[in-house]
């Protein structure tokens, strides 16, 4: 796959401070529509998924933009993510009465269990390259959605207990609970989640991407993409690094299904939410933002989640549009002709056009 | 003792024998030039003394240390650094970025630092950027260290992968080819510039040249492949001399 170059580093500074002032203002205009009701009931229903996807596809764009690896099975890490929160959350919602302490707390199970589990898969599958990896993935990611939904975990006074069989099999004492109910997945979650917190774990999930990548390990990460036998000449160790952009991709996609599970009262691995039909639909927000340019994914992922809500009334057509936007976008970002011409027609250019002007006036 | 030695070094492909009986011993800096004909297994020997390849017969000591085996990893780690015939910068990255790859495990600051932003990444950073732009600056790339290195014309990219390979801090510098493509003044540059950095670097080089003008004016022995296996070794004068030398250089 072609990398986009990256910029040089005082300009992409600049260009990322542009990125979260942005994601603020937006915040800020949100709630003020909020605020005095001319936010439609739809729109508001898809503040908090925005912003999950949105972080689905910057932390996908680690591992195919910054690492140069083919990943199909984004959303398996956000299943994960999505159960585990969901599951400390139900336990502890009486006895850890304080929402932002409990939240927070399930924020972190969230990552750390996706962390956990990216790190596993990763020791066993980035031993592949390219196409391999890409079906591998997408096999643990079927697997991951597939073994959710057999199985089940119950509470009682003894503590946890599990089966892979059904509920009765658990063998929970009076007044146990089962929390995990196979196919019937996760219900009564606290809605924990809220715009505010979603927007600001966008904003670090960007952070820190925007960080690792100016870092030392980030760098060591974009010298295995570029070139792996010169970054192994230079003692750079190929697995080690490998292993942990997959892991930060993987806890940040946990940190989403965070979003995602404590947005909803039932949760249940489907096809839709987690299967393989979700990691492809965050590779083609990726895609289409440009691979490697996080501000591209997070804008893709938005245009690309409001276009379907918003062309319903259209019915049968909107997939048709759909598609043509997506053709279009592709088009737009990765023709070398639409490049030169973005660039020589860049709200940038003119601003310094006029800045010019000006100051030859003066 | 000897910066490098290596005793009976080869290696296979198949039936053919690309690198027999590799024999030679590098005092610590010293400059030593590998020349032959083409295909006659001259990068092949640079990828076995860095571990690209594992050699099936042979041995060999870097500073008294065995290496033989060892990957490509530890061999970096243990002091020897190498440049590419093909050149293999890192494309997307800056010229800056490039050197600091090389700097890589001579600066440690963890993972969770640099994301977090802590004062031993400031300090680090800091402190690998003024070491990158020292070597740049030797190789008059001091004003290019926020291009894209792929952006550079061929000649500075030659020069930046050999300061990438300095920058990891080796013993032993292996060039392969570096004035391949360069136009005469540049090569001149280029040997002043070698000339430089053994001093400064207190290195220990051994360089594959195609450039007989290189290799007579800088090198202080030469070792000489054909068809994997060694025809001549010694003090230029008498290498260059050498009636089997001329013979295979100039064809039967
Ligand atoms: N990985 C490999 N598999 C099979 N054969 C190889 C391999 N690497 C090198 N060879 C063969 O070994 C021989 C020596 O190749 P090598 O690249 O070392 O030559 P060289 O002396 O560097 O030549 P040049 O001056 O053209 O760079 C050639 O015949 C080449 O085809
Ligand atoms: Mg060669």
């Amino acid at each position: 796959m072609k990398m986009k170059p990256a910029k040089q580093v005082s300009n992409s500074t600049r260009s990322n401070l542009i990125t979260i002032g942005a994601i603020i203002i937006v915040y800020i205009i949100c709630q003020i529509m909020i605020a005095n009701g001319s936010i439609s009931n739809l729109m508001k229903g898809l503040l908090i998924p925005l912003c999950y996807y949105s972080i689905m596809a910057v932390s996908l764009n680690l591992t195919v933009g910054i690492l140069g690896e083919l990943s199909l099975g984004h959303a398996g890490f956000m299943c994960i993510g999505a159960f585990a929160s969901a599951f400390f959350s139900k336990v502890t919602v009486d006895t850890i009465p304080n929402v932002f302490i409990r939240f927070t707390l399930a924020i972190l199970i969230g990552a750390l269990a996706a962390a956990l589990l990216g790190s596993l898969i990763g020791t066993v599958v980035l031993r592949l390259r390219g196409d391999y990896l890409a079906i591998v993935t997408l096999a643990f990611n079927e697997i991951i959605k597939n073994v959710m939904n057999v199985l089940y975990i119950g509470v009682d006074s003894e503590g946890v207990h599990f089966s892979i069989k059904d509920a009765a099999s658990l063998n929970l004492e009076e007044g146990g609970q089962t929390i995990v109910n196979g196919p019937r997945g996760i219900t009564g979650t606290p809605k924990d989640a809220t715009f505010g917190i979603a927007i600001l774990l966008l904003i670090l999930t960007f952070i820190i991407i925007i960080n690792l990548v100016n870092s030392r390990s980030g760098r060591a990460i974009m010298a295995i993409r570029d070139n792996r036998i010169a970054a192994e000449s230079m003692g750079i160790d190929i697995t080690k690094f490998k292993i942990l952009a997959f892991t930060i991709s993987a806890s940040l996609a946990g940190v989403a299904g965070v979003l995602y599970s404590h947005n909803i009262s039932t949760l249940i691995a489907t096809q839709k939410n987690f299967g393989y039909n979700m990691s492809i639909m965050i590779l083609v927000f990726v895609v289409l933002g440009g691979i490697g340019n996080l501000r591209g994914s997070i804008i893709a992922a938005v245009v690309l989640t409001l276009l379907p809500e918003y062309l319903r009334f259209m019915q049968d057509y909107r997939m048709i549009i759909y598609a043509i936007v997506l053709i279009v976008m592709m088009i737009f970002n990765w023709n070398p002709k639409c490049i030169a011409w973005r660039k020589n027609h860049s709200i940038k250019g003119y601003l310094a056009m006029l800045f010019n002007k000006q100051k030859k006036e003066a | 003792m000897a910066m490098l030695s290596v005793k009976n070094l080869g290696i296979s492909f198949g039936g053919l024998r690309a690198v027999d009986s590799f024999s030679i011993t590098i005092e610590k800096g010293e400059l030593y030039g590998l020349i032959g004909p083409n295909g006659a297994g001259k990068t092949t020997t640079f990828n076995l003394l860095t571990g690209v390849y594992k050699p099936d017969t042979g041995k060999m000591f870097l500073d008294g240390v065995d290496i033989t085996g060892k990957n490509t990893i530890e061999i970096n780690k243990a002091g020897i650094a190498r440049t590419f015939q093909n050149i293999r910068l890192f494309k997307n990255m800056s010229v800056l970025d490039n050197v600091k790859i090389g700097l890589h495990n001579n600066y440690s600051y963890s993972t969770a630092a640099g994301i977090l932003r802590l004062p031993s990444f400031f300090k680090s950073e800091r402190q690998m950027n003024e070491r990158a732009h020292d070597i740049l600056s030797v190789f008059n790339l001091d004003q290019d260290a926020n291009l894209l290195s792929a952006n550079l014309p061929y000649g500075k990219q030659r020069k930046l992968e050999i300061a990438r390979a300095l920058a990891t801090n080796p013993k032993l510098l292996l060039l392969d080819e570096p004035a391949a493509g360069m136009n005469p003044s540049e090569t001149e540059e280029l040997m002043e510039t070698i000339t430089l950095i053994r001093k400064k670097y207190d290195v220990t080089i051994l360089l594959i040249e195609h450039d007989m003008k290189l290799v007579s004016g800088i090198c202080e022995k030469i070792y000489v492949l054909n068809f994997g296996t060694e025809l001549a070794n010694g003090l230029p004068q008498d290498v260059l001399n050498n009636p089997e030398v001329i013979k295979a250089y100039l064809g039967e």
